[in-house]
């Protein structure tokens, strides 16, 4: 039990990576799963978080932001991320910037069914949008988020992080 | 109703050195009166979503007015984002509609209850500073100027004259204008922002 403890996802991990690549807004809507992770962005004093009504928005404000000369992070679940189908094409890709979406994994597990249609058709769906993503399970899988920064401004392209630790690290 | 032109030619003399973009087809007379044009820039790619990247343009540049010359059917598609961008209280963000109460661009079809929608007060009641409604030039015309001394975020819906388009998409005429890369790139170097 205490080694299970020790591997779960802090969203510490999360505010850190954040911080060593340089990201300057959050656009977000907050989901169940993810209440003490907003908390401790909104302590933040060199965070700016922008709550959104739909998260398709969160891509066209990117783009905004990254013209800025800002950058920004999108934080959504996985069914936003479907409903964004087009935001994301249009503003996000066509344009062509670096951007990194962390994306929660709703639905997901590692062992048995999954039985949410979400979490099904996430990794479809990203394929089918040509989008690289990593999976981010345990507090030690956070450095594949620098990973993924990396790569958003190598290719100029979205990369997305699926946050597959639904249950436990953020909500505390 | 007002010929969109004339909003453009009316707001001209007031926009100084503020970033314009515009979305619709009644936004498309901005680019023969605009006399700062790598300070307008085209942020389009999904309808409806120009509105949320003119938002984070005006949230990334705190210094700067930013104005939105928006079109209804785009903001229909992404009516939530009145309370995202009344929510962060953008004071340089100044959001006109330019409203034809209809789909022009694909034969003139009517948005949804097009001539009974209060834009203004939506946006009032999403949480705006302030907000305006116009029908009539000369009321526009003497007003513009205080509004645009005003806080943001401001909201103005004009009512203008629909440019229907019925010609196949094959055979409308395209007039050659600057890519959405390039307007970027001269926004950028206009304001001093490196390339990603």
């Amino acid at each position: 039990m205490a080694v299970e403890q020790a591997q779960i996802l802090r969203p510490e991990t999360l505010v850190n990576q954040f911080k060593e690549n340089g990201v300057t807004h959050v656009l977000t809507i907050p989901d169940s799963e993810t209440n003490y992770l907003y908390e401790l962005m909104e302590q933040q004093d060199w965070l700016d978080i922008v709550p959104v009504a739909r998260e398709g928005e969160t891509f066209g404000i990117a783009l905004g932001l990254n013209v800025a000369g800002k950058t920004p992070v999108c934080l959504i679940q996985n069914t936003g991320m479907l409903e964004s189908g087009d935001s994301l094409r249009g503003m996000a890709l066509d344009a062509g910037f670096p951007l990194v979406m962390i994306v929660g994994y709703r639905g997901w597990t590692r062992r048995g069914i999954i039985s949410d249609s979400a979490a099904r058709y996430t990794e479809p769906f990203l394929h089918a949008f040509g989008i690289n993503y990593y999976l981010v399970e345990y507090d030690a899988d956070g450095d594949r988020i620098t990973t993924a920064f990396e790569e958003a401004r190598a290719t100029k392209r979205p990369v997305a992080i699926l946050i597959g630790d639904e249950y436990h690290g953020w909500n505390r | 109703m007002i010929e969109s032109k004339d909003v453009f030619e009316a707001f001209a003399p007031y926009r100084g050195d503020a970033i314009v973009i515009t979305t619709g087809t009644a936004g498309r007379p901005w680019v023969d009166i605009s006399d700062r044009p790598r300070r307008d820039v085209s942020l389009g790619g999904a309808m409806g979503q120009t509105t949320s990247a003119a938002f984070g343009l005006a949230l990334g540049l705190p210094d700067e007015k930013v104005i939105l010359f928006d079109a209804e059917g785009a903001l229909l598609m992404n009516l939530g984002v009145l309370a995202t961008i009344a929510g962060k209280k953008p004071q340089n963000f100044y959001h006109f509609l330019l409203d034809n109460e209809c789909y022009a661009t694909t034969g003139g079809q009517p948005v949804p209850n097009s001539s009974e929608i209060d834009y203004g007060r939506l946006a009032g009641s999403a949480g705006y500073a302030s907000n305006y409604n116009f029908d009539d030039l000369e009321d526009f015309r003497i007003s513009v100027g205080e509004i645009l001394n005003e806080d943001g975020p401001v909201f103005v819906a004009v009512k203008v004259v629909p440019e229907i388009e019925n010609l196949p998409m094959g055979m409308r005429e395209r007039r050659p204008g600057r890519s959405r890369p390039q307007m970027i790139a001269d926004l950028r170097d206009e304001l001093g922002i490196a390339a990603d």
